[in-house]
């Protein structure tokens, strides 16, 4: 499963994120490359949320650098006080960077006046421009590989918890993104819900998907990612391979994977 | 005097009723979202002023608003104004009086939009206009509709208050020919008007909150 020679989609260098003077995120730096699942694993206030929503541009960081496919979304500069602050694109560069990759919220996000459909075929159609028939097409592929061809009329209101997060991953892949983002993606499910989500991402990543993974389900974590990254206090403690992860001397991470399996 | 002549000339006042009623509501409902938008602007002087202007609006009697909206162009500025300023100066204080509650009403049904709907879109590459468009409005709008609703039908009995600075509008019209009548008939009959009225506006506003239940 490991790919060394992929093309890097995501870097981000020495982020820094404090809310109020407190520190979340402390000098994180991270990089994907194509085709790679790495799952954030960490105790809840370990800043893994934090890095996800700085990574997709719906929080700003304080310091660090952040790019994608070598587009720079955000660079570092110090300013005349010798304080360090973080410059960001212009608005259109950023809407051009935004389309790298799509994210998946915990809470699903759907929005409720729009059928199942019109949920993934509207930002096709309206921002990326795509024809209605090609973006109904593609939803319709989507639909089908989810498994929710018979839901494409339904209101969100009337899909389980784990149907409506397969909708709102559809609606993320009907824009094509490079890398797909999941924030906890089943932590509002019950396990059964949660296991036919899994079964997505699962799927997913057997067609190589490039996916970051916020979660809590250890066990799916170690199956499906090349790479695991334990955080802990706004910092990376440990990075690796799942075996490496799963079988590492640092008594920190042992502690917090043993008592989540 | 027949029942007839009188719901004649109490029909005349209601064509005025009516008229306040319907030129309020044009003016007010879309006044109401700026100054719905002003209450929540980033600019913290814009942000100021609204709230003064509905704290105004909502903390002073309507009745004083017409009268003081109708004579300010004398006090204020030495202008002349016939009695055909009256009805604009009906129409001005009651567009001001209701934008200011219904900018209240928006606000809170604004911000009762979840924030992971704003986060959702933007990450879908939404442009803000589109955001606030195609997913806020309409979601605002169901919100809303109840207690614009109740402040409709407050409406229609308020314009009743239009007598303060004499529009012969159907509350006047009834009192005067009660007066002349020494009878309560005339007020009586108002008030069915005025019930038939509301019914009419209610069964609409129902009408339109069934077409926006088609989701939750």
């Amino acid at each position: 499963m490991e790919q060394t020679d992929g093309e890097i989609l995501l870097e981000m260098n020495h982020v820094k994120k404090s809310f109020d003077g407190t520190g979340v995120l402390q000098d994180i730096s991270l990089t994907v490359k194509k085709g790679e699942v790495v799952s954030i694993i960490g105790p809840s206030g370990s800043g893994k949320s934090t890095l996800l929503r700085c990574a997709t541009l719906l929080e700003k960081m304080d310091g660090g650098e952040l790019t994608y496919l070598g587009q720079t979304a955000a660079s570092e500069k110090t300013d005349k006080n010798g304080r360090i602050q973080c410059e960001y694109a212009s608005k259109a560069e950023l809407h051009k960077i935004r389309k790298c990759f799509g994210l998946v919220f915990q809470n699903f996000n759907l929005f409720p006046h729009y059928t199942v459909m019109k949920n993934i075929i509207d930002a096709p159609i309206h921002v990326d421009k795509v024809s209605r028939t090609e973006a109904v097409a593609r939803a319709e592929k989507l639909l089908a590989q989810l498994g929710l061809s018979d839901k494409a009329d339904a209101y969100p209101y009337q899909l389980s918890g784990g149907q409506q997060q397969r909708v709102s991953i559809a609606r993320a892949l009907a824009l094509q993104p490079k890398i797909l983002f999941f924030d906890e993606p089943t932590s509002a499910l019950d396990p059964e819900l949660t296991a036919e989500v899994l079964k997505v991402i699962r799927q997913l990543a057997s067609e190589h998907m490039t996916m970051i993974i916020v979660t809590h389900e250890m066990q799916f974590a170690r199956e499906v990612s090349d790479r695991i990254i334990f955080m802990e206090q706004g910092v990376i403690v440990e990075e690796g391979s799942p075996e490496a992860l799963f079988t590492t001397e640092n008594a920190r991470v042992r502690e917090f994977i043993g008592k989540l399996q | 005097m027949s029942l007839l002549t009188m719901s004649a000339q109490l029909a005349e006042g209601f064509l005025i009723t009516v008229e306040i009623f319907v030129l309020t509501l044009l003016f007010s409902l879309p006044l109401g979202l700026i100054v719905a938008f002003g209450r929540m602007s980033g600019c913290k002087v814009i942000r100021i002023i609204s709230k003064i202007y509905i704290s105004i609006m909502r903390g002073t009697p309507l009745m004083l608003q017409i009268i003081v909206v109708y004579f300010a162009p004398f006090y204020v500025f030495r202008m002349q104004v016939g009695t055909g300023y009256r009805f604009p100066a009906v129409i001005v204080a009651f567009v001001i009086n209701y934008a200011a509650y219904f900018a209240e009403i928006y606000r809170a049904g604004i911000e009762s939009i979840p924030v992971g709907q704003y986060e959702a879109a933007q990450v879908l590459g939404y442009s803000k206009a589109q955001t606030f468009v195609k997913i806020i409005l309409p979601q605002v709008v169901k919100r809303v509709l109840p207690p614009v609703t109740n402040e409709t039908i407050t409406l229609v009995k308020d314009t009743s208050m239009a007598f303060t600075i004499s529009i012969a509008e159907m509350f006047t019209v009834a009192k005067q020919i009660g007066a002349a009548q020494t009878s309560v008939v005339p007020l009586l009959a108002a008030g069915v008007f005025y019930y038939i009225f509301n019914l009419v506006v209610a069964s609409f506003m129902e009408y339109l909150e069934k077409k926006t239940s088609y989701y939750r």
